[in-house]
């Protein structure tokens, strides 16, 4: 390498400072995007093609479902109110929702999983949806209603309701003499018999259930996460109910390491479990595979407790931040109350889902007969949220964290509900404060 | 004023037109961000990056106190205790080998290192997936089904943790290749009359390795074992592609980073305690580094 004719300059700091580089940062700072969606959102002189009406950015998630991304946005071009544009977002959707609703850069109407959060509804970005219901309030399944309701407001309108259930291989229970389990301990001895060599009686997910069946655990035994705005498991009869999974762990009667986890049916279907956790959503590929082999019952009860569903649902939220707050209410409740056969065609067309209008159920075809049919019926009556609403994401992390304790490691449930009680009353009280 | 700004022979303005665009995007997504970092560790912040919440070192405080992040230290700490010098080993043994290699250096040298170019998180979908599913027709599985054993759920148990298998071996075929190409450049640089010096003196085999290239390769091993630290204190991508689930992820296994990101960027988006977790972490990360670097005296020798 050639020698430099000359000793390059040196940068001393000052100078560094001094060469003046800052004002040029200021400038790329500002450049920053603005694709909202909208357009002209921030002047209200929306002329151009739109013809003064207001425009709409709706987001939802990447549905697994063929079909489901063109109905939604026909549903939006039939809206003549305003120009709605659809969003269509693939990946991580609750995460990049919640953190583009702290910008200009949101939508003005989402669906987020069951209701927006209770930090969203206490920070004040997303807007009441109390007075679009009307009367047709008491036609929506409770369940939903109570979980997507704070402070006496209801803070999004629920699209489909999901629900999960257990499913059973009715020639394999057959076959051993059992009838469908009611009471857990006998949902615990058809396990434990219908596990023959490479067959075994229940799949509840690949963690043994740890991450599912603690809510279902709690309601068999007549408990909950929460009760109102206290500690709904600080109970004798808590430990017991959870300690119920750990002994079909050491039963060796779960079906673990699947390469589909609990959401689909392959392991119903291949025959390498008799019984399966899964959702409603897995009952046309089960039908189609197994014909009428199969049936539907919610989760067991213990004493004292009740049988239970857990359900879930997409609701529709309106961000604060809307360019037009009203008139992305206006859509919202022209989608999801008004247009009742809209809502059918959702739930049903493409994927598997219950309306979440109970007046609609009964029109549903697919939920006419069958197991399809004994789901949908459990939900009005055995149907709990998966969560409460102030069950925030540090209690579900740390409950999951307990779940996977007691369950995979044996460890004590009594110690580990104890220790859990703290930690979600600090965040009843941050929640509740 | 002008003419003085730009310097002799515009030295100062065509040096920030190389540097000036690397500069400002080195503070614009890395100064600025781990600022703003600072700045909300010290604020209670749920669901918004400006808040107003000034809560001191409470967000350090109860990071500290949580069970959760420290026993996420100590995966970390565990799991670096195994990976550094069994990736340095592997890696240095590799390079050795490889330099000996009289025939199809090149392929050899290839092979290893073709792993390096594929993405963490595909290697993770196929250790999760194929080779360590816990069905019978999973590789490994399949293995033990040869030898008449029973099936085993890698991911599913705890005990024994079998899932340290799945991880440690991901990470292993993925980084040896890097460090192996590391150690072949420095190899390649000893001198050759050191060693035809050695041999006229009559050493052989491990005394040449010792006495001659062991100290040759020492600032390449420092630099190695710097990057394989930092590069485990980074853990995510296979940790998080193979052990999170539908319900979140499992209380062990659980790297720094991970927690964090479920902390900060879950649906909790609790950007106080996870931007206070994350200072803590680079704190961590920098006095180790410096630790290190002292103590192989990278600094103090050439």
């Amino acid at each position: 390498m050639a020698r430099p004719h000359r000793p390059l300059p040196t940068l001393s700091r000052r100078r560094m400072l001094a060469l003046g580089g800052v004002g040029a940062l200021g400038a790329s700072l500002a450049a920053c995007g603005d694709n909202t969606g909208r357009e002209g959102s921030s002047d209200q002189d929306a002329a151009g093609s739109s013809g003064g009406r207001p425009s709409i950015a709706q987001w939802y998630h990447q549905y697994g479902e063929e079909g489901t991304q063109e109905a939604v946005r026909r549903y939006a071009a039939d809206y003549e109110a305003a120009d709605v544009t659809v969003f269509w977002k693939p990946g991580d959707y609750d995460q990049t929702t919640a953190a583009s609703l702290l910008t200009d850069a949101g939508p003005d109407v989402f669906e987020y999983g069951n209701g927006p959060t209770i930090d969203m509804i206490r920070g004040d970005q997303v807007a009441d949806l109390t007075d679009l219901f009307g009367d047709t309030l008491d036609d929506f399944t409770p369940s939903l209603i109570e979980r997507m309701t704070y402070d006496g407001k209801i803070w999004a309108v629920p699209q489909v309701l999901d629900m999960q259930v257990l499913v059973y291989r009715r020639s394999m229970l057959e076959g051993a003499g059992i009838d469908a389990p009611q009471q857990i301990p006998e949902l615990v001895a058809a396990a434990r018999e219908l596990t023959r060599g490479d067959v075994k009686g229940l799949f509840l997910g690949n963690d043994g259930g740890a991450g599912l069946m603690g809510g279902p655990m709690l309601w068999a035994a007549g408990l909950d996460y929460l009760d109102g705005e206290q500690v709904g498991f600080d109970s004798a009869g808590a430990p017991e109910a959870l300690s119920v999974l750990r002994t079909l762990w050491t039963d060796e009667s779960l079906l673990l390491g699947q390469a589909k986890d609990w959401f689909d049916p392959d392991a119903l279907i291949s025959g390498r479990t008799a019984m399966q956790w899964t959702g409603l959503w897995t009952f046309p590929a089960i039908s189609d595979a197994l014909g009428d082999d199969f049936g539907a019952i919610p989760w067991p009860s213990m004493e004292g407790g009740s049988p239970s569903v857990p359900v879930g649902a997409y609701g529709s939220c309106v961000s604060t931040r809307a360019a037009d707050v009203q008139a992305a209410k206006d859509f919202v409740r022209w989608l999801w109350i008004d247009q009742t056969d809209k809502q059918l065609d959702f739930a049903t067309s493409y994927g598997f889902h219950v309306p979440s209008r109970v007046s609609l159920v009964p029109e549903a075809d697919v939920l006419a007969s069958g197991p399809a049919a004994d789901a949908a019926g459990y939900v009005t009556e055995f149907g709990h949220a998966q969560t409460p609403l102030l069950w925030t994401p540090q209690c579900a992390t740390a409950w999951s964290d307990m779940m996977s304790r007691v369950v995979r490691d044996g460890a004590d449930p009594q110690e580990e509900l104890d220790a859990l009680v703290p930690v979600v009353e600090a965040e009843l009280e941050r929640v509740t404060g | 004023m002008l003419a003085r700004l730009r310097g002799r022979h515009d030295v100062n303005l065509w040096f920030w037109v190389f540097v000036g665009p690397f500069f400002a995007g080195l503070v614009l997504f890395i100064y600025v961000p781990i600022g703003w970092s600072v700045y909300l560790s010290f604020f209670e912040a749920y669901n918004t990056v400006t808040p107003t919440e000034f809560v001191g070192l409470a967000n350090y405080r109860d990071m500290l106190a949580d069970p959760a992040f420290r026993d996420s230290l100590l995966t970390f700490v565990v799991f670096a205790a195994f990976i550094v010098p069994t990736t340095f080993a592997l890696s240095l043994l590799t390079a050795l080998l490889v330099a000996r290699t009289r025939v199809m250096q090149a392929f050899f040298r290839s092979v290893f290192f073709l792993p390096v170019a594929c993405s963490y998180v595909v290697a993770a979908l196929i250790w999760k997936m194929s080779i360590f599913s816990g069905m019978r027709s999973g590789a490994a599985n399949a293995l033990l089904g040869l030898v008449g054993l029973d099936p085993v759920p890698w991911l599913s148990i705890t005990d024994p943790p079998w899932y340290w298998l799945v991880i440690v071996s991901a990470r292993l075929w993925l980084q040896v290749g890097f460090y192996m190409i590391l150690f072949l450049a420095a190899l390649q640089r000893v001198p050759t009359n050191l060693y035809e010096a050695a041999a006229i003196d009559g050493a052989e085999g491990w005394q040449v390795f010792r006495h001659i290239t062991w100290p040759q390769l020492l600032p390449a091993s420092t630099a190695v074992l710097l990057l394989l630290l930092i590069n485990a204190f980074q853990a995510f991508d296979e940790f998080y592609n193979i052990l999170a689930g539908f319900g979140g992820y499992p209380p062990y296994a659980r790297p720094p980073l991970v927690y964090l990101y479920y902390t900060a960027l879950g649906s909790g988006q609790n950007f106080g305690d996870g931007s206070a977790g994350a200072v803590i972490l680079t704190v961590l990360i920098a006095v180790v580094a410096l630790a290190q670097t002292r103590l192989l005296r990278l600094g103090g020798r050439d």
